[in-house]
């Protein structure tokens, strides 16, 4: 066989064989893209800038919650040579145990790891961090990065302002793509239904690393950097000093204390007993075991989230839903012996106060004889072909009020509360009551449940003959929208003509002559000109709640209050003056009953309280 | 004697000056590349001693001048004669460094002495290239006669089997390039395909499966036979080849179906109609048909065609078909042993890299870091590169031993698909002028020599680069020319300088 044109074929064996090397060139160079994507991720590092948080301020523009600086402790595990564990432990002041447990850890995970840094300590206060930075170059593979944690100049609406917490994977999970893991976010409160204003916009900074995962210098000598936004500012329609002395009266008790300005809806404080330091507040991680433990649930807002039977404020709405209806005329007088006698022998009991009396004294008095007989009266109404057709309409009126549903504040966990249908005691008692079966609704017992929140809402709503703004939290400040509806009049399904009728009962109940039967009478002050009713609210485990609404001034309210305290007995007891003084904080901004107050302060009802 | 007839050549005339040309432009892109890819270390200047752009400077420099001592110091004639007592000594020195090297990264392969240190192996290239050019051009031989073959293949062996020794694998492989040579030099085409087979085998075993290997040995060898056999009707031969080929592509797919069938049936079997009597063992009569596989069946096709071909060919003497059917069975016989070979021949680092190039694996943190992150490197180069200097990855360091075996990837990274076209014709240019030059030579002792000296340069070059572009396992050789390191460079100039001295004394005279 001839071997002269060998050498062709050898030649064109090398020219297959560069061909199959330039096109696997071809393929990875110019076809693939995503070898590209692979070498920006292999060598570019994102350092995380986290943004500051958006200060939060009361409605005067003190902070109510700020921000202080605090580092978290990362570790690249690749970097970490031999090191002196007992004096980083030392340092950073922990165990030596926590230490060699968490490199155990990041050493179990060097896979999943690989080059990335990973955080072994969170929120190191600034003191811990300057003696850790001074000996940081013993340690390689360690460094702190620069974390803002919340700080908090007033103790002031623990529970309102709400948590800021890291968030797990359930949050990550839920929230697609916002969050990353080591990321803040708000978890309740303000801090949760701002989230979206507060957090602002991470930013980064790109460094080369080498495969080692050294940094090299910067990318593009920080061009291709983004800054991180701070969040947005927010201001609270909360009055700090107002805020902070409801918590002080509320100390010891349990319950709530919501004020709201009338003329606007805005929120003015929003006590819920007992709450939440500021102090825990900042570190919850530490405190949240300690708070979620305690049996009277620091971390429940009451004021928005526990339903309570009204009580006796709630005779207010029969008697305008009576007004509206015309079964009631304020000049009509009904007979009260100490109670309302009904059906075979039954009674629903009364104070001894004289008798008959009118609309006005009813309210003045509180009699819940008067309400029975306008509760009958509205629910057996001519027009209606049954009683489960007044009862409805009954509590169509009542929920135009804001009542059996969420008033849809800006504030998150609230509850709508309950208003009971007709269907709901059709099944309760298949289909055999009439209007006496359930007297016990016209005096705010029975089925019927509110918030704190909807009972200053009712407040308000009065105070301003007939309508209501949504109860809110967030002031509209620059770059801070608030919605619309928080703007809007809601007006109930009561003529705006019958409330002074109601309002003139509700003042007389505060400022009677000594001697007339005034319920409220020791809420009065002078000049304040407040405007309230009494509540006394049965509470199935032990003592009544305390209860008590008003305005004030009677013209122009400025604010309107429902306070409820948690087995306080009388509404007059403690839910009454409560009120007063946080009327007279607001209006004068100083108290003159200082034995009153001092009263207040220091009672402890907790020992009366059923813990679960 | 001839020189005083006076007819001598000028340089211009009797050097390759194009060779030459391309020599100079690959060591000067290696040289830059290399600096980029330490540029890193922020070296005062390119020069910089302390680096390695600066050192391959010096290496460079000193290549220069062997060069130009071989090509017009050294008598050119003295290389035949030199042949055998250099190849002993480089053979000598390539068992003594098993004995006294330090273990580098487990292989036992470079001398070291003081601040020098040089690998036997780069050298070991020249010297059997020289001798297996003496052995080829001596007069009476012949290739396609045995013993002149086994001689030839001995002596390519011999240190290759010692490279083995010294685990350096990679180094070894290269030493297969020179069946090109003895291909140029008579030995059939065949063996050219069989070695072409038993690659493939071996790697389609691994890769798909052994079915797909019989399949693949059954389709070539038919081929063979109806090609180069004496078929009366190839034509013929070749559509019922098609067709059994076709039907054999599908006995898996068969195979399936009918067994999902038996499974049917059994079930129904089991519950419906089987009533268990005291004493009686499930009706499993179908069951074996689940266990069929379609390595099976071929073996039992093979069983039943073999006797009758093997009749048809002792009846015909029909040798090639003979030779065709023992290759078969090798083959076969190969395909059983793969998973062997792979499992107890090859060190697991070798069988890691293999897996990881058959995909088998995915091993990014480990054994597939090297690849992956050099195919990271040389695909975001895009068409135009990210420009000198500029490359993240390989200036980072993302890229393990970059500036010698993985100097590819700079190239890739920092100037893009273009560049690596320029760099790999450079090379194709470099082995056809070289191979055209040996094609050129009355001396066949030149020619010999100028086809190993491309042989080398080509192996270097597919297994290098097709290893940063994952078409080959991890091998850790240089890229001909532009590797940093000294060894490497000598060697090259000396091995392609022998041959352009060699080529000079030719072309000087006639």
């Amino acid at each position: 066989m001839s071997t002269d044109d060998r050498h062709i074929w050898l030649l064109v064996g090398l020219g297959a064989a560069v061909a199959v090397l330039l096109w696997k060139l071809f393929s990875i160079q110019i076809l693939d893209s995503h070898y590209k994507e692979d070498a920006s991720r292999n060598s570019m590092v994102y350092e995380t800038i986290y943004p500051t948080r958006g200060i939060i301020y009361d409605r005067n523009g003190d902070i109510l919650v700020g921000n202080k600086v605090a580092y978290d402790i990362v570790v690249t595990p690749r970097e970490v040579t031999a090191f002196d564990t007992t004096a980083l432990a030392q340092v950073l002041g922990v165990s030596k145990e926590f230490i060699e447990g968490k490199m155990e850890d990041f050493a179990r995970r060097r896979r999943s790891i690989g080059y990335q840094s990973v955080t072994m300590m969170r929120m190191v206060p600034s003191e811990t961090y300057m003696r850790f930075d001074e000996v940081k170059y013993k340690f390689p593979g360690f460094r702190g990065q620069v974390r803002g944690i919340r700080d908090y100049p007033v103790n002031a609406g623990g529970n309102l302002l709400g948590y800021v917490s890291e968030v797990n994977q359930r949050y990550i999970d839920r929230h697609n793509g916002e969050y990353q893991k080591g990321d803040y976010a708000g978890m309740t409160g303000i801090e949760a239904a701002r989230e979206a204003d507060l957090r602002g916009e991470k930013g980064y900074h790109i460094y080369l690393r080498n495969s080692k995962n050294q940094i090299e210098q910067s990318y593009n000598d920080g061009a291709s950097d983004k800054e991180a936004i701070p969040g947005r500012d927010i201001m609270t329609t909360i009055d700090a000093a107002l805020q902070q002395y409801g918590q002080e009266l509320m100390k010891n008790k349990v319950g709530s204390i919501v004020a709201i300005e009338p003329s606007t809806g805005e929120i003015l404080a929003l006590v819920s007993s007992p709450g939440i330091d500021v102090e825990q507040l900042a570190d919850i991680g530490k405190y949240y075991n300690e708070i979620a433990a305690n049996p009277y649930k620091p971390m429940y807002n009451r004021a928005v989230s526990a339903s309570y039977p009204p009580g006796s404020v709630f005779k207010l709405v029969n008697g305008l839903v009576g007004l509206e209806d015309g079964v009631l005329r304020p000049e009509m007088m009904y007979p009260c012996h100490q109670g309302y006698y009904f059906g075979a022998g039954h009674k629903l009991g009364c104070h001894a106060h004289r008798s008959p009396i009118n609309m006005e004294e009813s309210i003045m008095m509180s009699c819940n004889a008067y309400y029975c007989y306008v509760l009958k009266n509205i629910l057996d109404q001519k027009q209606f072909d049954s009683v489960s057709e007044g009862l409805d309409h009954w509590r169509e009126m009542v929920m135009s009020f804001g009542f059996g549903r969420k008033l849809g504040s800006d504030f998150p966990a609230e509850l709508s509360g309950n208003i009971p249908t007709s269907k709901y005691y059709n099944r309760a008692y298949r289909g055999s009551w009439n209007s006496t079966t359930v007297i016990s609704l016209s005096i705010g017992q029975g089925e019927i449940l509110a918030t704190p929140m909807h009972l200053a809402n009712l407040c308000a709503t009065i105070a301003n003959r007939g309508y209501y703004y949504i109860p809110h939290i967030i002031k509209e400040s620059e770059g801070v929208e608030i919605e619309p509806r928080f703007k809007e009049k809601q007006y109930t399904k009561v003529s705006q003509e019958h409330f002074p009728k109601v309002i003139r009962g509700m003042w007389r109940a505060v400022n009677a002559e000594p001697g007339a039967g005034g319920t409220a009478r020791i809420a009065h002050l002078d000049g304040l000109d407040i405007c309230g009713k009494t509540g006394t609210a049965q509470n199935p485990r032990g003592a009544d709640n305390s209860v008590f609404i008003c305005f004030a001034p009677m013209d122009n309210p400025k604010i309107a209050v429902a306070a409820y305290v948690e087995n306080g007995g009388f509404g007059a007891t403690y839910a009454a003056p409560m009120a007063s003084l946080m009327v007279e904080k607001y209006l004068t901004g100083e108290i003159s009953r200082k034995d009153l107050e001092k009263r207040m302060k220091e009672s402890n009802l907790m020992s009366r309280v059923k813990r679960d | 004697m001839i020189e005083s007839i006076g007819n001598k050549r000028s340089l211009k005339h009797s050097i390759d000056w194009v060779v030459i040309g391309i020599y100079l432009a690959l060591v000067f892109i290696g040289w830059i590349n290399i600096y980029a890819s330490i540029h890193s270390t922020e070296p005062p200047s390119i020069f910089y001693w302390g680096a390695r752009s600066g050192k391959q400077f010096v290496w460079m420099l000193t290549s220069f001048g062997l060069a130009a001592i071989i090509l017009f110091l050294i008598p050119p004639r003295w290389w035949e004669g030199l042949s055998v007592p250099l190849y002993l000594l480089v053979l000598g020195l390539l068992v003594l460094v098993i004995f006294v090297s330090k273990d580098v990264k487990g292989s036992h392969s470079w001398f070291e002495l003081g601040p020098v240190k040089f690998q036997p192996a780069e050298i070991s290239k020249i010297t059997t290239s020289l001798l297996l050019a003496t052995v080829l051009s001596m007069q009476g031989f012949k290739m396609t006669r045995i013993k002149d073959f086994l001689k030839a293949a001995a002596l390519i062996a011999v240190p290759m089997l010692v490279i083995i020794a010294e685990s350096e694998t990679g180094s070894a492989l290269v030493y297969a390039g020179f069946i090109f040579v003895l291909y140029r030099e008579g030995l059939s085409g065949w063996w050219l395909g069989a070695v072409g087979l038993v690659i493939a085998l071996f790697v389609f075993t691994l890769f798909s499966g052994a079915y797909t290997s019989f399949l693949i040995l059954a389709g070539v060898l038919y081929l063979c036979y109806v090609l180069a056999g004496e078929v009366k009707k190839p034509g013929r031969m070749l559509l019922a080849g098609i067709a059994g080929m076709v039907f054999l592509i599908f006995v898996p797919d068969i195979l399936g179906w009918v067994s999902s069938l038996a499974q049917a049936r059994m079930e129904w079997m089991r519950n419906v109609v089987w009533v268990p009597q005291a004493g009686e063992t499930q009706d499993l009569s179908w069951g074996f048909v689940t266990e069929i596989t379609p390595e099976s069946v071929f073996l039992v096709l093979t069983a039943i065609a073999l006797p009758v071909l093997g009749a048809y060919t002792l009846r015909k003497r029909e040798f090639f078909l003979a030779a065709l059917i023992g290759v078969f069975l090798l083959g076969v016989g190969l395909v059983f042993s793969t998973d062997y070979i792979f499992d107890n021949v090859l060190q697991p680092h070798q069988r890691g890299r293999i897996e990881v190039l058959l995909g088998i694996k995915e091993d990014l943190a480990g054994v597939g870091y090297n690849v992956n992150q050099s195919k990271i490197a040389i695909g975001s180069g895009g068409l135009l590169g990210k420009g000198f200097l500029q490359g993240t990855q390989t200036t980072y360091g993302f890229v393990p031993e970059q500036s010698t075996d993985f100097i590819f990837c700079t190239i890739g990274e920092e100037w893009g698909f273009v560049g690596c076209l320029i760099v790999i014709l450079l090379y194709a240019f470099l082995i056809v002028r070289i191979i055209l030059d040996a094609e050129d030579c009355r001396s066949a002792f030149t020619r010999v020599y100028g086809y190993c000296v491309a042989a080398c340069i080509f192996m270097h070059l597919f297994i290098n680069i097709g290893m940063t572009v994952g078409l080959m396992p991890v091998i850790g050789i240089p890229l001909p020319l532009l590797s940093y390191g000294g060894s490497s460079l000598w060697a090259f100039t000396i091995l392609i300088f022998i041959f352009l001295a060699l080529y000079r004394d030719e072309k000087k005279y006639f």
